[in-house]
């Protein structure tokens, strides 16, 4: 390590880089995209909608290159493609004796390959890498508008349909039983996901977007039985990352999508580990057979 | 008049039919329950049982035919909770971060506002479901770190505090304790005063005896269907498990 990174001390640490506009900026709406998606992340860790997230977040690819080339909004573009990306899913998995997770991948690779096409045959100033790894050093005032728009209205939805969505993913059965609309909430929760993969590709980009949408809740659900704590652990764990990873991307001069993922998946390894009740090591117990 | 008809049955199946994408579940399946009876399902895996409770419940359409409750289409028994299913412990993510009073909570979401708060009613109705299931000091806790006797008293009291008036369970005796059982079948009891209408499936033939004044025998359709004395007889059970001896589902003493 260069000598002057060792000189620094602790407080310039965190200030030095606050002292640009775009790292206020970036922290700022990293540190939002984060807690919308570490809300999401907690009930898709509970639906075991992990490779749906995948697929979706790949699926929308397309939709933001189209969106941006006829100037509407990017969320529009990738909300249709994502959903449509899951219908389409659907009905090649009822007409197909194709198994589920081929479907996915497939259908989510090709929607992804069409995006990759698209891009590079628009002519148009969108820039691939941003995209795929994204920006968030860079990101622009329009896209912070809708970035914030489009969060409020997940995190909306999410708490108002709280309670139906957490029984939707605990016992679907029950909630149809009980007159509860089980389509409404699949495709709120869909929706929710594409909105999601939206905000969050600006941050890590589409590549590691899935990360921001699991891990989050993954380490979340290692920390507790109870669900509001684990959607709280989730945001929390999900805005430290994010905060982090910025700040390491700032001083290691690293691809800071990259190293937020880092972040969160070492957070994760850390709950893995040591988590109270959930952890491979067990502290009571080395305690107690050294007593 | 059709629909005085009805009213006389708290279930009423008539030919229905399900399929998933061309697979026949279930065909010509007949059923006809009336209040504070108790019937036993009797099938082997694979033979139709759940996809029955599926129908029942509105969780699968049926391809064919129909379906009343309490003389009225699935629809508004979905609107009036009328019909509780109380799954198998299989069939529960028991590491869900749930405690026991959220479960049986759930049972109340149906008649409560879009935002699902709780009223006054509500928890003390919750309340009074988990003290009949004597889980009272269990409320707080987390359903993984129940016991299966205790998790399936759990969904039982989540069906009280809905006040279904028709309760299907599926294998409600399988790996609960013996104090448990013996709840369970108190319960039943008092379901049956009530006038609930309880559909068990199970394959313990000891309880069908015990408790079924009514016994469903299906593989893929209704086999046969009545009361249990009449029904229940080696030669039905045999042509139901396709062939196998009464005497290894029975055991010595039949």
């Amino acid at each position: 390590m260069e000598p002057h990174y060792l000189a620094l001390n602790v407080s310039s640490f965190i200030t030095e880089p606050l002292t640009h506009d775009f790292m206020r900026k970036a922290i700022l709406i990293s540190s939002l995209v984060a807690a919308v998606c570490g809300l999401l992340s907690s009930y898709l860790t509970l639906k075991g909608w992990a490779l749906m997230g995948d697929a979706v977040s790949h699926a929308v690819m397309p939709g933001v290159v189209v969106a941006y080339a006829l100037g509407v909004p990017f969320s529009l573009g990738a909300f249709i493609f994502g959903v449509g990306s899951v219908a389409l899913i659907g009905f090649i998995k009822q007409k197909s004796r194709v198994k589920e997770d081929t479907v996915i991948g497939l259908v989510f690779t090709g929607f992804f390959a069409l995006g990759i096409v698209l891009v590079s045959k628009i002519k148009s100033n969108i820039d691939l890498m941003h995209i795929l790894f994204g920006s968030p050093l860079g990101i622009s005032l329009s896209d912070v508008k809708q970035t914030i728009l489009i969060s409020l209205l997940v995190v909306t939805l999410l708490t108002v349909f709280k309670k139906d969505l957490t029984l939707y993913c605990f016992d679907p059965r029950h909630a149809k039983t009980v007159g509860i609309n089980v389509w409404f909430l699949h495709y709120l929760l869909l929706t929710c996901l594409s909105l999601s993969a939206v905000v969050g590709l600006q941050t890590v980009g589409i590549v590691l977007v899935v990360a921001m949408l699991i891990t989050p809740g993954a380490t979340a659900y290692l920390l507790t039985d109870q669900f509001d704590r684990m959607t709280l652990i989730s945001i929390l764990s999900s805005i430290i990352s994010s905060i982090f990873g910025i700040y390491f991307s700032y001083w290691f001069d690293i691809e800071t999508g990259g190293s937020i993922v880092l972040v969160q998946t070492f957070i994760f390894l850390f709950a893995f580990l040591f988590a109270p009740r959930y952890g491979i090591i067990k502290f009571k117990k080395l305690l107690s057979t050294t007593k | 008049m059709e629909s005085r008809e009805f009213e006389k049955y708290r279930i009423e199946a008539e030919n229905i039919c399900v399929d998933y994408n061309g697979k026949v579940a279930l065909y010509d399946a007949n059923l006809r329950l009336k209040a504070g009876q108790i019937c036993g399902l009797v099938g082997m895996n694979g033979a139709g049982k759940t996809t029955l409770f599926n129908a029942l419940t509105g969780f699968v359409n049926v391809s064919k035919g129909k379906i009343r409750i309490n003389g009225e289409s699935l629809c508004i028994a979905q609107r009036d909770q009328t019909v509780a299913y109380v799954p198998q412990n299989e069939g529960i993510d028991s590491d869900f971060p749930v405690s026991v009073w959220d479960v049986v909570m759930m049972g109340r979401y149906g008649s409560m506002n879009i935002l699902r708060n709780p009223r006054e009613s509500d928890i003390q109705a919750v309340k009074n479901a988990i003290e009949r299931v004597d889980l009272l000091k269990f409320s707080d806790t987390p359903i993984g770190n129940l016991s299966g006797g205790q998790r399936k008293r759990t969904f039982l009291a989540r069906a009280i505090a809905q006040r279904a008036s028709v309760l299907l369970l599926d294998e409600p005796f399988s790996g609960v304790d013996i104090p448990t059982e013996k709840l369970i079948s108190e319960l039943f009891i008092q379901f049956k005063k009530e006038g609930k209408t309880i559909l068990l499936s199970t394959h313990d033939m000891i309880h069908v005896r015990e408790f079924c004044d009514l016994v469903v025998l299906i593989n893929k359709t209704v086999l046969a269907y009545g009361d249990t004395s009449e029904v229940f007889t080696p030669e039905n059970i045999t042509s139901t498990f396709g062939g196998m001896s009464p005497d290894v589902l029975f055991g010595p003493e039949s």
